[in-house]
């Protein structure tokens, strides 16, 4: 039994997110918004070693799947991601992350003085670009931690 | 050109630019052919930040059509001050009026004030974002002046907050310029800029002299260093300097070279090189009024016409 099986169990129903970036883990829930008030069973691994990836994080959900709003944002943040959808013990569906072109309401524009950041009636959107995302608005480009940004409460 | 607002340079494609100041040059040429043409014509001003030049130019050139404008005046005497959404704002004034020109003090604004209206939009500079009518009365001088292709632009100045500059350099990408950038270092462009002239597969140097380049340009075109963004007084003054022009730096130009300046300035031209054959800053200022009539013209044909 390998080491990472031994720190986080099988779940019955639900999902399965592995070869996330070490590290990202916390952000990835908050993506999800999942905070462990909702009741999900949850279990998080941490730096755990990983042949792809070095050191990787991975989080099971129990009784959750997720939407592809979440699947775009996550891909931003664990492009090297693999979401596996769990039935009855058994991985029913297994995808690598796609970066979409567009994401939106899901990123907050690091540019103070850009417009989405005013008080109007519109939800933030961005172009996925070869290195980061774009604001559709000001133009502003996040390069690097784009987690930082996430609009998610 | 066949859009139905004009948000950023970077929508605009050499055929655009070209269609654009054609109509600005067969406008110039005879101002009173076009006096009633688009009679009835309201064009609404809507400037959230102080504006001379252009809001004046505009204004001009709605009349000079044989229209009208009206203004939501300033800031503080319109509803703004009592919390009302730009969203808001455009979406009533829209009612009023068959275009709308927008300056606003945040990145983006004329993007989303064009998601809310139907009548087109004209950027008219949203805080250090875009400003491409500005662009294309610029273009109007240097075509005049160098024409188009094949030439060495150098752009110096406040290049990181500077919209002018942004605009600009987008639309020189479309031709067979070198771009030349010289500013300090902490006023360089902004990532987003450079990645879209990278994109664009533009000649692009960026330098924090002017003198290594002088001799090589056809065209300096020069912007203000702004004091108010340096969060130190020293800082400014250890930069500003570096950056400002009289007639013996332009002695190492070529005798050809064309400043310009989107106005205003404050002292990074030195008055002497107003009376030099360089100059061509005030030029540029007049140019706005029929490279904006020719705007309108256009923008409100695609449109069907006016109301």
């Amino acid at each position: 039994m390998s080491d990472h099986q031994l720190r986080v169990s099988k779940i019955r129903n639900g999902t399965v997110i592995d070869h996330i970036a070490a590290g990202q883990a916390l952000n990835v829930l908050a993506i999800l918004g999942i905070d462990g008030s909702e009741g999900y069973g949850l279990s998080i691994a941490m730096n755990v070693s990983s042949g792809r990836l070095g050191r990787k994080d991975i989080l099971k959900i129990e009784d959750r799947e997720l939407s592809q709003s979440e699947v775009d944002v996550l891909s931003l943040i664990a492009p090297e991601a693999t979401i596996n959808i769990v039935r009855d013990f058994e991985v029913i569906e297994k995808n690598r992350v796609e970066r979409p072109d567009r994401v939106s309401g899901l990123l907050s524009c690091p540019n103070h003085n850009c417009i989405t950041n005013a008080d109007e009636p519109v939800e933030t959107a961005f172009e996925v670009i070869s290195d980061g995302v774009r604001c559709n608005y000001c133009g502003t480009i996040i390069h690097e931690d784009i987690a930082d940004h996430l609009a998610v409460e | 050109m066949r859009h139905d607002h004009l948000i950023s340079a970077a929508q605009l494609s050499r055929s655009d630019v070209e269609a654009v100041l054609d109509r600005a040059g067969e406008i110039a040429d005879d101002l009173a052919a076009y006096r009633d043409s688009r009679p009835g014509l309201v064009l609404g001003l809507c400037f959230f930040e102080p504006s001379t030049r252009t809001k004046m130019s505009f204004d001009a050139a709605a009349k000079r059509l044989g229209g009208s404008t009206i203004d939501m005046g300033s800031v503080e005497s319109s509803s703004v001050t009592k919390g009302e959404s730009l969203a808001d704002t455009v979406r009533v004034i829209e009612g009023y009026a068959d275009a709308l020109v927008l300056r606003h003090p945040s990145e983006g604004a004329a993007k989303l004030a064009s998601d809310f209206v139907d009548v087109p939009l004209i950027n008219a500079g949203d805080g250090a974002g875009q400003h491409p009518s500005q662009t294309l009365l610029d273009l109007y001088t240097i075509r005049e002046e160098n024409g188009l292709d094949d030439l060495t632009v150098g752009i110096m100045g406040d290049l990181k907050y500077g919209r002018t500059v942004h605009s600009l350099a987008a639309a020189l990408a479309n031709f067979e310029v070198s771009q030349h950038f010289i500013s300090p270092e902490s006023l360089r462009l902004p990532r987003s800029v450079r990645f879209d002239l990278h994109e664009a597969g533009a000649q692009v140097r960026e330098h924090t002299e002017l003198e290594p380049v002088l001799s090589e340009l056809d065209v300096l075109y020069v912007t203000r260093i702004q004091r108010e963004r340096f969060p130190d007084e020293s800082e400014y003054r250890a930069v500003a300097g570096e950056y400002q022009i009289d007639a013996d730096t332009l002695a190492a130009g070529r005798d050809d070279l064309t400043v310009m300046h989107p106005l205003p300035r404050v002292d990074e031209i030195a008055p002497d090189v107003d009376e030099t054959d360089h100059a061509r800053y005030f030029q540029q200022a007049h140019n706005g009024v029929p490279v904006r009539m020719a705007l309108l013209e256009m923008l409100l044909e695609n449109h069907g016409g006016i109301s």
